[in-house]
């Protein structure tokens, strides 16, 4: 079966600059990394126009990552919540064990086409390091992943793997310890060694051309998803449901519906110990917008304009930004962000693993949470997909330190 | 004429090449910044960036990572160092200060608000890491208006054709990265970097100030004879880390100072090596 990628509509909507999106997006970063953008960004316009690179991309996707990925109807799920029929994307059964790895494959081949022989990556939670580390190991290019340094202690497995695929995994001690600081440490990174050094970002987000670059190479996930719920319902589905950190699986999951007007959109968000502790990382749901690694988007910071820091169950959501897509489908309407706290997640995670056999990352967790009010809510005859961006075995470790187990 | 303008043209009419320090505003403390600003001019600055903490500063290697976190502690805010400018200009009338910091500060603050204090306050010029040209629409009048200069990075890997669109937006002068990296890292190759300035003066009117990696006195004085201003930052930053919040600070920060003026005025009095 072919691979359905392509087809992104990248033309930027009249009076709209390249790389925005309304006022989000943008290119905010020091002079130096304006040069590679721009070759970043030549070098790809270069390739959708390539045949050949679509074909390499396609092939890769079908034969190493394991796509397309099926659509699940979850009926124990869905009868349990007496509501609407609950359709699981299942990212999670893509190679890595998460949809980080559509993009990884995607910029891996990029880079290679630019010549470039080393590879460098932010990670969070480790999902994105590991499918890095993965395509590095594939395609022989050398590899050096940062990760904050608390990152490195509560993913250890994660680290390990990344390490057995030949990367070098680097602790970054500067800041808070997680993924933002790692974010800062691999612009430092690309900044010295432009010159030989692919930068793959993990999310929509960073300077254009990253947000249009994750989203086209993501959106992958929405476009079978829409082939796949119209073979089975015969009709689009009512709500599509992804939980969003930078935002690249609920993106990926999106797009290809936004022109659907029928087709409701909620991202979920970290809500961590709730709006009200502070203890959160929901930058849509409770920040504002500002300007962070080298984009305008939502933000938590402080009056002041200081990055605070965030928290989350889930190292993957565990970020004070988010892609600034995601922050005009916020103002224009077109998506709503709902939050699901540390708790729900896990009462969730508990719930989709008794009883449908599946143990979803603790990011993912959040969106199963919110599809679960969701469900009764919107009642039966009506169809909601969830984007099932990832496994969970690398969280066992954290879900069983809630219930004081140590493993 | 601005104060940064005439820095260069006194500079100029003496022979000399400018020398200008960074330090991180508010460490070890706002409070001291304003002694650390005299002891600077004290010892030879010609022209004074001072750094606005931030939480991310992603262009900054680690010593001006650790001066933002250390000014954080300490409580410094955008308001605290326009009071720091405020206290200096009781004093020094003469010297320019330069703010150096990120985009998401100004953000915040809303730009024309933050312009209009640091104006104000007696800050000459703004160079905002983060945003290029191309992004700083919102900045540019406001700055305009209230003749705040801008002031903008060219590096050793910008465009032939960018260097004029950069050369023409910018004022006061151009901060010619002298290397690919971040603050504080590696050696300077002064030959390669006097080529990057002769490409940047047959753009620019502007004169041109060369930072990133003096790491010293001998680095300061091999760019002193190629360039109309050197920056010194990471060195001087660690200094202040390691003294801490002592009494002796400011004169070991004005002594740094000397050094380094007497490096660079030796290397162009011999009309240069």
């Amino acid at each position: 079966m072919a691979i359905e990628t392509a087809e992104p509509g990248n033309a930027p909507a009249e009076g709209q600059r390249v790389g925005r999106f309304g006022p989000y997006g943008g290119r905010f970063v020091s002079e130096t990394l304006i040069g590679p953008l721009e070759e970043l960004e030549q070098a790809y316009a270069a390739a959708r126009q390539d045949p050949g690179f679509q074909e390499e991309l396609d092939r890769e996707l079908r034969d190493f990552v394991g796509r397309p990925t099926p659509l699940y109807l979850a009926e124990r799920m869905t009868r349990r919540l007496g509501g609407a029929r609950v359709y699981l994307k299942r990212e999670d059964l893509a190679h890595t064990g998460a949809h980080k790895v559509n993009n990884t494959v995607g910029q891996a081949v990029l880079a290679a086409r630019m010549g470039k022989t080393r590879i460098i990556a932010e990670t969070g939670a480790g999902q994105h390091g590991v499918a890095t580390a993965t395509v590095a190991a594939r395609m022989g290019l050398e590899c050096v992943i940062y990760m904050g340094a608390d990152d490195v202690e509560r993913q250890a497995a994660n680290v390990y793997r990344m390490r057995l695929l030949g990367a070098e995994v680097r602790a970054v001690e500067a800041g808070t310890r997680t993924l933002k600081d790692a974010m800062n440490e691999a612009m430092r990174d690309w900044v010295a060694n432009v010159d030989d050094t692919f930068y793959i970002i993990g999310t929509v987000a960073g300077p254009h051309p990253y947000p249009t670059l994750v989203r086209d190479l993501q959106r992958v996930i929405g476009v079978e998803t829409r082939r796949q719920v119209l073979e089975v319902e015969g009709r689009l589905p009512d709500a599509v449901v992804a939980c969003v950190g930078g935002g690249s699986n609920a993106l990926g999951i999106f797009h290809p519906f936004i022109d659907d007007a029928d087709v409701q959109l909620f991202g979920v968000e970290a809500g961590g110990e709730g709006l009200a502790s502070g203890r959160h990382a929901a930058p849509l749901s409770a920040g504002r917008p500002g300007i962070l690694h080298g984009a305008r988007s939502y933000l938590m910071e402080s009056d002041e304009g200081q990055i605070i820091g965030t928290h989350s169950v889930s190292a993957g959501l565990d970020y004070p930004g988010v892609g600034p897509e995601h922050a005009w489908l916020k103002d224009s309407g077109r998506a709503e962000y709902r939050v699901v706290t540390d708790a729900e997640a896990i009462a969730a995670f508990h719930r989709l693993s008794r009883t449908e056999g599946i143990l979803p990352a603790l990011e993912t967790s959040h969106a199963i949470a919110f599809a679960e009010q969701l469900a009764p809510e919107l009642g039966p005859d009506r169809v909601i997909v969830v984007n099932l961006s990832g496994r969970g075995d690398k969280d066992i470790a954290t879900v069983a330190a809630q219930e004081g187990i140590e493993l | 004429m601005s104060r940064i303008a005439e820095c260069f043209r006194g500079c100029r009419a003496s022979g000399r090449t400018a020398l200008i320090p960074y330090i991180t505003g508010g460490d070890p403390t706002p409070e001291r910044t304003v002694e650390l600003m005299h002891a600077l001019v004290a010892g030879g600055a010609d022209l004074i960036e001072v750094g606005v903490p931030f939480s991310d500063p992603m262009a900054d290697g680690p010593v001006i990572q650790a001066a933002c976190s250390r000014a954080l502690a300490a409580g410094t805010t955008p308001q605290s160092l326009f009071e720091v400018v405020r206290r200096f200009r009781q004093d020094d009338d003469r010297t320019p200060v330069v703010f150096m910091g990120y985009a998401n500060i100004l953000e915040a603050a809303g730009y024309q608000a933050f312009v209009e204090q640091a104006a104000a306050a007696g800050v000459d010029g703004l160079l905002t890491v983060d945003l290029p040209p191309e992004e700083a629409d919102e900045l540019s009048p406001v700055a305009a208006e209230r003749g705040i200069d801008l002031i903008y990075l060219v590096a050793p890997n910008t465009s032939a054709q960018r260097l004029e669109r950069v050369c023409t937006a910018g004022g006061g002068f151009i901060y010619a990265v002298a290397l690919k990296g971040v603050t504080g890292a590696a050696n300077l190759d002064a030959q390669q970097v006097a080529a990057q300035v002769t490409a940047i003066r047959c753009k620019a009117e502007l004169p041109v100030a060369v930072g990133f990696g003096v790491r010293d006195a001998q680095s300061a004085a091999a760019l002193a004879p190629v360039a109309d201003g050197v920056i010194v930052g990471s060195a001087l930053v660690r200094m202040i880390g390691e003294c801490g919040d002592t009494p002796d600070l400011p004169a070991r920060l004005e002594d740094a100072a000397r050094a380094l003026r007497r490096a660079m005025d030796e290397a162009t009095a011999g009309g240069g090596t």
